[in-house]
């Protein structure tokens, strides 16, 4: 692959890779946030319907959807192998979004889970995002 | 109960993940993110058996966390599901013939284990 190639594609799945962690841990977040204001709203389908027009569980509920299709749109040309580990830093931003936002602690075990997510995503995010090329059918 | 839906999470979100990752590899590249074209990829995918069978796990996989967390606590349910890093690397490796060097084994093993430390 010529160096220009290889180039656009790192700095389109860094683009991917930041689109699918920003949607997913701000989806998750609205999702929660808005199930807790609604409450239990009950096992039937039709509550759960329901509940999908409540504001902030349908931007949760929009940008999940962002996130299926990022993410689909990233495993279209990059390995699951690197995928996977990189879109791991969402565990991190969601850690360090409930102490910048919601004012909770960090513990020395939290501290410590933070670091080695960081050092495992820098890690996998040096190697080649795709190995394993398409398959025609 | 607990332990019944951790390993239907764990088997139901490796599945997913295994077979996006196929489908979107038998789909092929995408790369022009135009409305029109957007639309016919979908249109693509929505027919694409691998992708229907990770749509169908990941709800499973949804429910099963779900629920999981309605009888115990997140701080149980987050470092379970980081369980799914080990066997997705390794079904990348010998299903989707990936090249998982010792960075990519170093850097799922970091961030599982990292995944336990921050859910306490």
């Amino acid at each position: 692959m010529p160096a220009t190639d290889r180039r656009d594609l790192r700095s389109r799945t860094r683009l991917f890779t930041a689109i699918v962690v920003l949607s997913n841990v701000t989806g998750n977040s609205l999702l929660t946030h808005g199930m807790q204001q609604l409450g239990d709203p009950g096992n039937t389908p039709l509550a759960l319907i329901g509940a999908l027009f409540h504001p902030w569980v349908a931007a949760g509920v929009a940008l999940l959807i962002v996130w299926t299709l990022s993410h689909m749109a990233l495993l279209s040309w990059a390995d699951l192998s690197y995928v996977m580990p990189v879109t791991a830093i969402g565990y991190v931003l969601a850690a360090i979004s409930g102490r910048f936002i919601l004012g909770e602690d960090i513990s020395v075990s939290r501290w410590a889970g933070i670091l080695l997510i960081t050092a495992g995503v820098m890690l996998v995010g040096r190697t080649n995002p795709a190995t394993a090329g398409t398959v025609a059918e | 109960m607990k332990w019944f839906l951790v390993m239907v999470l764990v088997a139901a979100t490796t599945a997913g993940d295994v077979f996006r990752s196929m489908g979107m590899k038998h789909h092929g590249e995408i790369h022009d993110f135009r409305p029109g074209a957007i639309g016919r990829a979908l249109h693509a995918l929505v027919q694409n058996r691998y992708v229907i069978v990770s749509t169908f796990s990941m709800a499973i996989s949804f429910f099963a966390f779900i629920k999981l967390v309605a009888i115990a606590p997140m701080s149980f349910a987050v470092p379970m599901s980081a369980a799914t890093f080990i066997p997705e690397t390794i079904l990348a490796r010998f299903l989707l013939k990936e090249r998982v060097d010792w960075q990519r084994w170093t850097g799922a093993l970091l961030i599982a284990s990292g995944v336990v430390f921050i859910s306490q």
